[in-house]
């Protein structure tokens, strides 16, 4: 087919408009929420004793820590839907969970405290943690992997490490109801490898899916 | 140079807002710009230069299929050149496992030399033949016959909404078969 000949097709195809990357992305999620949390109710559920756990500030701290993981990542993710797109600029917004966590552990160690420093740390949920956050993120990673494929991300392993950031900060949303661990410093170091991990197989798989 | 570039982003609005005519004066535009870095990148990775319509086919493609990702309050060239850039590595990894590169090709394709001649294009064509009959009779009225829509669906005796669907899904169908090639 010659140069011109495709370029009079591509033309003739303009009426067709495609769905903005945002309405796939949050369309695909919406689809992949209810399965994430169903895992979590068959598996885990929330801890019992919730209605004390929430006046607990270092409990409430959990939920904001994730969210300000997972609603920057979305930003980012959309922003790198973008060809021309680059991290520079965005990338700190993934310093606002790293901030919260280090005002939290800072908190935790002026307080008197029951337990010594290194029980808090290794807590009693570490495994559960490792496994439940991973397991309850994939899903929503293969969903904002198909919200990113419908966008045009020239790099692929970084929106693919950033999606899995976003679905690994929702699962441990999910997952920090269910734990009775709620020490910063159980979350700066088990939600962190948990989280890591996901982030390695988005940018595997982002590399993989990602390409335009 | 901006001016041209400023003229390229007023037409890619006009075509977002539905003027197809601009659109094809933008990718016409676009075309001799997309061929002379393909060739330059070609030629710079050692690659046959007579191979760059096949890559300018490929880009062109995905400007088309990507170009809801462009933000129509921003310059159209970066967004273009960023797809670009993407779609000749892309394409050089691809011809990489497979076209043997002779020494003595390379020195006389050197870059600012120009080149004889181009191959014509062959993977859009070629992967043409292997999408479904209906997608493919659509396109080629509308490629190689120069049909418009309409005359198109009459002469296969299918609504014009029938063939805008078949058109656009063998335009997506193609790009998905290259990149998988």
């Amino acid at each position: 087919m010659e140069t011109d000949q495709l370029i009079r097709t591509l033309a003739a195809d303009n009426a067709h408009r495609a769905r903005p990357v945002g309405f796939v992305l949050a369309l695909a999620l919406l689809a992949a929420v209810p399965v994430s949390v169903t895992m979590f109710f068959a598996e885990l559920g929330v801890r019992p004793d919730v209605m004390t756990a929430m006046r607990n500030p270092f409990f409430d701290l959990k939920f904001a820590v994730t969210l300000a993981l997972a609603i920057p990542a979305i930003a980012i993710s959309l922003h790198l839907s973008r060809p021309e797109a680059s991290l520079h600029g965005w990338a700190w917004l993934l310093l606002i969970p790293a901030g919260l966590l280090v005002i939290g552990t800072a908190s935790e160690m002026m307080m008197p405290q029951r337990l010594p420093m290194m029980t808090r740390l290794v807590g009693t949920n570490s495994r559960t943690c490792l496994t439940a956050i991973p397991l309850m993120s994939l899903p929503l990673l293969a969903a904002a992997l198909v919200g990113l494929r419908h966008g045009a991300p020239t790099r692929p392993a970084v929106a693919g490490a950033i999606a899995g950031l976003l679905s690994a900060g929702l699962a441990a949303t999910l997952y920090a109801s269910h734990c009775t661990d709620d020490s910063p410093l159980f979350v700066a170091t088990w939600y962190t490898i948990a989280t890591a991990s996901v982030t390695a197989i988005g940018a595997v798989a982002g590399s993989r899916v990602l390409r335009v | 140079m901006p001016e041209r570039e400023d003229e390229w982003t007023g037409l890619m609005r006009s075509a977002i807002s539905g003027d197809s005519a601009a659109y094809h004066r933008l990718l016409k535009a676009v075309t001799p710009v997309l061929r002379a870095a393909a060739r330059r990148g070609l030629a710079r990775a050692g690659q046959p230069v007579d191979q760059s319509e096949d890559v300018v086919q490929d880009i062109l493609l995905a400007v088309h299929l990507k170009r809801h990702t462009w933000d129509a309050n921003a310059p159209f060239a970066p967004w273009l050149f960023a797809i670009a850039r993407n779609k000749l590595i892309d394409s050089l990894r691809r011809r990489g496992r497979r076209v043997f590169v002779n020494i003595d090709d390379f020195a006389e394709t050197i870059p600012g030399e120009p080149a004889a001649e181009t191959a014509p294009a062959s993977e859009v064509a070629a992967q043409l033949q292997s999408l479904p009959a209906r997608q493919r009779d659509v396109l080629q009225s509308i490629a190689v016959d120069g049909a418009s829509i309409k005359e198109t669906a009459a002469k296969f005796a299918m609504s014009e909404g029938a063939v805008r669907v078949a058109l656009h899904r063998g335009l997506a169908s193609l790009t998905a078969k290259l990149r998988e090639q």
